[in-house]
């Protein structure tokens, strides 16, 4: 098939997202081909309207077709607590579970030297702006229990440390549901009894 | 195929395609050497590469030049230790963030990895600080930027208070006078007659160590000093404050 042939460009596409090898690509490609073009036009439409609404929020820097996101602008929303994450991943995480029900900040990252991603090129500034600005008080860090992670959450403790009234938690670390001790890694097992509850 | 197998300690993980990571260890014997290490993506290997974790690696590779494969295995975490304490996680990324950026490839440096290690056992120590202030000196030593902290490079014979920029070598109270502006401070912990250091001297410490860091070790690295070293300086002042 040649390079410039359209149906060679789809698949050259599909193969550069993230999971989807070579041969996934051509299944893919094929099955929206031969499924009388009505996933293609689908897919292409969806992604034309994507492409021409998708927004990025103002406040939080959640993605959305609408700027403030629907999380900001909702008044259903507890408006006192903002959850701060790395990325939009997160967010869905977070909303999948159903289990927080006030605002976030989305950092666009972590620290990490390797990378090159230092203080400037997150949205830690903005975030200081909104505590000063909105009624806030209580911040929780939901960044990942690694190195980076926990360097940026102490890194943003000390900058919110001039809000005397603010209060910081975090997520807790230790065991997963469902997670056998023999199978835990030792830094698991270490940090799950160093957070261990009284029941 | 070559082929060996080592101890060693994780100085970085950077990401490479969907599964793998191309990790950079300090052996024991072979010094900082890089490898791709595949799933490091999983559930189960993730923590194994975080910066700090001790571990057995095995490398191979068709032939010596290329970038070869680790396969891993976990001795001894230290970074999950450390999560709630910030200047402790500081002071691991910055040593480790130092070593990766510094140390040559492929060349051995036993010593700094026994070092680094030792250093880590203290952090269960109150003088973790301290430790982290020999193992720097060590560091630059290794480097080939020995600091000479025990004699004044000006034949003075009094106690000796600061460090000369130029030469890297302590000076005598008396000798440096007419310098003392220039002079960096020599903290009293590293003087000849030494004592419990308290964290003024040691952000004394961090502040002459950076400078022959910044000036000596890195100043031909184009990225400069490691952003992780100057993060731990600044916490380590906002500690004091």
């Amino acid at each position: 098939m040649q390079n410039n042939n359209p149906i060679s460009q789809l698949i050259k596409i599909l193969n550069a997202l993230p999971g989807i090898g070579g041969r996934s690509a051509r299944r893919i490609a094929l099955h929206l081909i031969t499924n009388n073009n009505t996933g293609l036009l689908q897919l292409s439409d969806s992604l034309k309207n994507i492409h021409e609404n998708i927004k990025k929020c103002e406040i939080c820097n959640n993605i959305d077709t609408i700027s403030p996101c629907t999380i900001c602008s909702s008044e259903k929303r507890d408006k006192k607590t903002i959850c701060v994450i790395a990325d939009v991943m997160d967010l869905w995480a977070i909303e999948r579970s159903s289990s927080y029900k006030g605002l976030y900040h989305i950092l666009g990252g972590i620290l990490s030297a390797i990378d090159g991603v230092g203080p400037d090129d997150l949205s830690i500034d903005r975030l200081v702006n909104r505590i000063k600005s909105e009624e806030v008080t209580e911040v929780i860090l939901a960044l990942s229990a690694t190195v980076d992670g926990q360097s940026t959450a102490h890194y943003i403790t000390d900058k919110l440390s001039e809000f005397k009234e603010l209060k910081i938690t975090r997520l807790a670390h230790g065991m997963p549901i469902g997670g056998e001790l023999d199978y835990l890694d030792d830094g698991t097992i270490i940090t799950a009894f160093k957070s261990r509850l009284s029941i | 195929m070559e082929e060996w197998q080592d101890t060693g300690i994780i100085l970085s993980a950077r990401m490479h395609g969907e599964n793998g990571a191309i990790v950079s260890i300090l052996t024991k014997e072979h010094g900082r050497h890089l490898g791709y290490f595949n799933g490091a993506r999983s559930k189960k290997n993730r923590a194994l590469i975080e910066q700090g974790t001790i571990v057995n690696c095995q490398w191979k590779a068709r032939i010596s030049d290329s970038l070869g494969s680790w396969k891993l295995e976990e001795i001894k975490t230290i970074a999950s230790l450390l999560m709630d304490n910030p200047l402790k996680l500081a002071a691991l990324q910055s040593a480790c963030s130092l070593c990766d950026a510094a140390l040559p490839e492929r060349e051995g440096h036993s010593g700094l990895y026994h070092g680094l290690s030792a250093m880590f056992d203290m952090f269960d120590s109150e003088i973790w600080q301290a430790s982290y202030i020999f193992w720097e000196l060590a560091f630059l030593k290794e480097l080939g930027f020995g600091l000479e902290l025990t004699k004044c490079a000006a034949g003075g014979t009094g106690k000796l208070i600061y460090v000369s920029p130029k030469s890297g070598r302590a000076v005598s109270k008396e000798k440096g006078k007419p310098y003392k502006d220039k002079m960096l401070k020599l903290p009293e912990f590293l003087q000849p007659d030494k004592t419990a250091p308290d964290d003024k001297q040691i952000l004394e410490a961090l502040e002459m160590t950076r400078y022959f860091l910044e000036n000596w070790a890195f100043a031909q690295h184009s990225h400069g000093i490691p952003e992780a070293r100057l993060i731990f300086q600044q916490r380590f002042a906002k500690h004091i404050d």
